[in-house]
């Protein structure tokens, strides 16, 4: 799988938040086998130095970041907050998230693909985090967007995938664009779901960092995305209205009366 | 000079952005920084001069999804 050039083994984009703990955070992340961790940027004062031992944990992971624009409402705020991230975690890649309403997190689309458009001329590799909108993904195509991640149901929500009509139809409109399902996964299962569809990763946070064991839910999840992936490439029998017999009918023993 | 430091209202004597941070002790630190919403590169810090009532925004790495 590529996502700008990039070739990767794991098709779990992991987050890095709400933990119980640093040793958890990495035991889990390790468990996923994923390659690429999600980070943020918060304001920080002269006398803490949580960020500092945070970015010593994920250094020592040895794993690509994707930092992300999470808690932007404005085009302003994400473009500044991607400037900021790509020099610290020295990065082009960039999460992009604008966001509308702060009950539902539902992405600001006018905002982000006018940002998306600004930050790809800034030279960024622009990982928008978006809606199933079709005309949305296509403008944000248009702005240079190689990824696209649309969400799944909202962050955190664990509803697994809200609209799995839509999502089916953004995978036969964009063939070859890479589709990532970010947010509201609860369980492997829709994990697996998305891979049979036959997106191309997941993005996950919550549903790992929240189980009651995230080490064990980590690995799950790793199993779940390798076993929907395996099966879309093995081409899915398609649902029928009707029963068909397995076992063959023929040369059946006539034992009626 | 009143700056507003992340929100916070210091009366500092230094005039370049450099200088406000290494006075609030984040020399060395892993920081990215904004002045008035707009970035402000680390090769660049030395060279900004501050002036009243201006907003500096310091951020570190940080948990994220």
């Amino acid at each position: 799988m590529m996502f700008y050039g990039v070739e990767l083994g794991s098709r779990l984009l992991l987050g890095t938040a709400r933990y119980p703990s640093p040793q958890v955070l990495a035991d889990a992340v390790r468990a996923s086998a994923a390659e690429v961790v999600t980070v943020s940027l918060r304001r920080e004062s002269g006398r803490e130095r949580a960020g500092q031992s945070f970015w010593s944990l994920v250094r020592g992971l040895g794993l690509r970041v994707l930092p992300n624009t999470a808690g932007c409402h404005t085009v302003k705020e994400a473009v500044t907050t991607a400037h900021m991230a790509r020099e610290l975690f020295d990065t082009k890649w960039i999460k992009l998230e604008v966001i509308r309403d702060d009950e539902t997190l539902q992405p600001d689309i006018f905002g982000l693909v006018e940002a998306a458009r600004v930050l790809v001329q800034d030279g960024f590799e622009v990982f928008p985090y978006t809606t199933e909108d079709l005309a949305v993904a296509d403008r944000l195509v248009e702005a240079g967007c190689k990824v696209l991640m649309p969400w799944g149901a909202p962050i955190g929500s664990a509803r697994g995938l809200n609209n799995v009509y839509a999502l089916k139809t953004m995978r036969a409109h964009f063939p070859d664009v890479a589709l990532v399902v970010d947010a509201g996964l609860g369980v492997p299962s829709h994990a697996a779901q998305a891979m049979e569809l036959g997106y191309d990763a997941v993005l996950l946070n919550t549903a790992i960092a929240e189980a009651g064991n995230p080490v064990e839910m980590a690995r799950a999840f790793a199993l779940a995305i390798e076993a929907g992936r395996l099966a879309f490439r093995s081409q899915p029998l398609a649902p029928r209205d009707m029963a068909a017999p397995s076992t063959p009918t023929f040369g059946r023993a006539a034992l009626a009366d | 000079m009143l700056i507003s430091v992340n929100g916070e209202r210091h009366e500092l004597d230094a005039a370049t952005l450099d200088a406000v941070l290494a006075s609030l002790g984040y020399a060395g630190r892993k920081i990215a920084t904004a002045v008035n919403g707009r970035f402000v590169a680390a090769a660049e810090r030395e060279r900004v001069r501050l002036n009243d009532g201006d907003q500096v925004e310091v951020v570190a790495p940080m948990q994220g999804g």
